[in-house]
């Protein structure tokens, strides 16, 4: 008995190590998932951000045809990488509105100039409330929003070329 | 060659993630009422940043997590209750935004295991004390 009892230290070690390398070949999902999926969007109502496009409110949604929510902001380096599918996104008939989030008139303006506009509305959201109110840790992120005003899907992290059959696919399927 | 490519790194700027527009209104300043301000202090300090996910909303330099103190403080001076500040962030964040996760059964060994590790300390000591008595 005290034989076999003597390895269990040398295995309790062994079982730790295992531990740890498991956690560094497989590192656990830190992504901040929105636990709205599958609830109503919150109620909001944004100032318009730039002239010549309207704001955003709950409002624009809910009204039967599903849209995309898209969370950006211009001071952001991976929603310049986004532009080019939004716009493909938008090529293929999905309707885009967006909170740009801590943002100015000028700097929405020059980024939409240089990166392409696929928004049919953006909405000011000077203190990420919108942002807080859905459930959103970052930006660029995207959410598939229903015609029954409920959000269907929450896309975090630029979207890539991969990304955008899935999206399409989720909005053709949204009600 | 080298040494030019070397110095415009030097010199090149940080490309920060950060928006550089002005903070929150209450994001770093405090509500006029030291009790309400003692009540949003306390349940910043249980909240987690989001972005940084290691830090308290209270500690972090985020701007997001001095967007989410500025919620905190303006809903504390509107005369809503802490708790149903966390449970407002907790139905769009999940438990994983509080630092003081509730009794579930995915975080029920956070509060068995200590009990479990002292009966086997417990245990333990006691099995080492008769030894040393016989001897």
């Amino acid at each position: 008995m005290k034989r076999l009892l003597i390895w269990v230290p040398f295995l309790a070690v062994v079982a730790v190590f295992a531990v740890i390398g498991w956690g560094l070949y497989k590192p656990a999902d830190r992504t901040v998932h929105s636990a709205l999926v599958g609830q109503p969007l919150p109620k909001f109502n944004l100032p318009p951000i730039v002239p010549g496009k309207p704001g955003l409110a709950t409002t624009a949604f809910a009204t039967g045809k599903p849209r995309l929510l898209n969370v950006f902001a211009s001071w952001c380096i991976p929603c310049i990488a986004e532009a080019p599918k939004l716009l493909a996104l938008k090529q293929a008939g999905v309707e885009i509105d967006a909170v740009a989030i801590r943002d100015t008139p000028a700097a929405i303006a020059d980024f939409l100039a240089r990166n392409g506009d696929p928004y049919a509305a953006i909405g000011d959201d000077k203190v990420s409330a919108v942002q807080l109110a859905l459930g959103s840790s970052g930006v660029p992120e995207t959410f598939v929003i229903g015609g029954d005003g409920r959000i269907v899907l929450q896309h975090v992290g630029d979207i890539r070329d991969e990304d955008v059959p899935g999206l399409i696919a989720a909005v053709r399927n949204a009600r | 060659m080298r040494w030019l490519a070397l110095w415009l790194l030097v010199l090149a700027g940080p490309a920060l993630a950060d928006s550089k527009q002005p903070p929150a209104p209450l994001a770093n300043v405090q509500l006029k009422d030291p009790a309400q301000e003692a009540k949003a202090q306390a349940l910043m300090l249980t909240l987690r940043c989001v972005v940084c996910q290691g830090q308290s909303i209270a500690d972090s330099n985020a701007e997001m997590a001095g967007d989410m103190r500025s919620l905190v403080r303006t809903r504390i001076a509107a005369g809503e209750s802490p708790e149903t500040i966390r449970a407002w962030l907790v139905a769009r964040y999940g438990d994983y935004v509080s630092y003081d996760p509730p009794l579930s059964a995915v975080t029920a060994p956070l509060w068995i295991t200590p009990l479990v590790l002292l009966a086997l300390g417990a245990w333990l000591a006691r099995a080492s004390f008769k030894k040393r008595r016989r001897v």
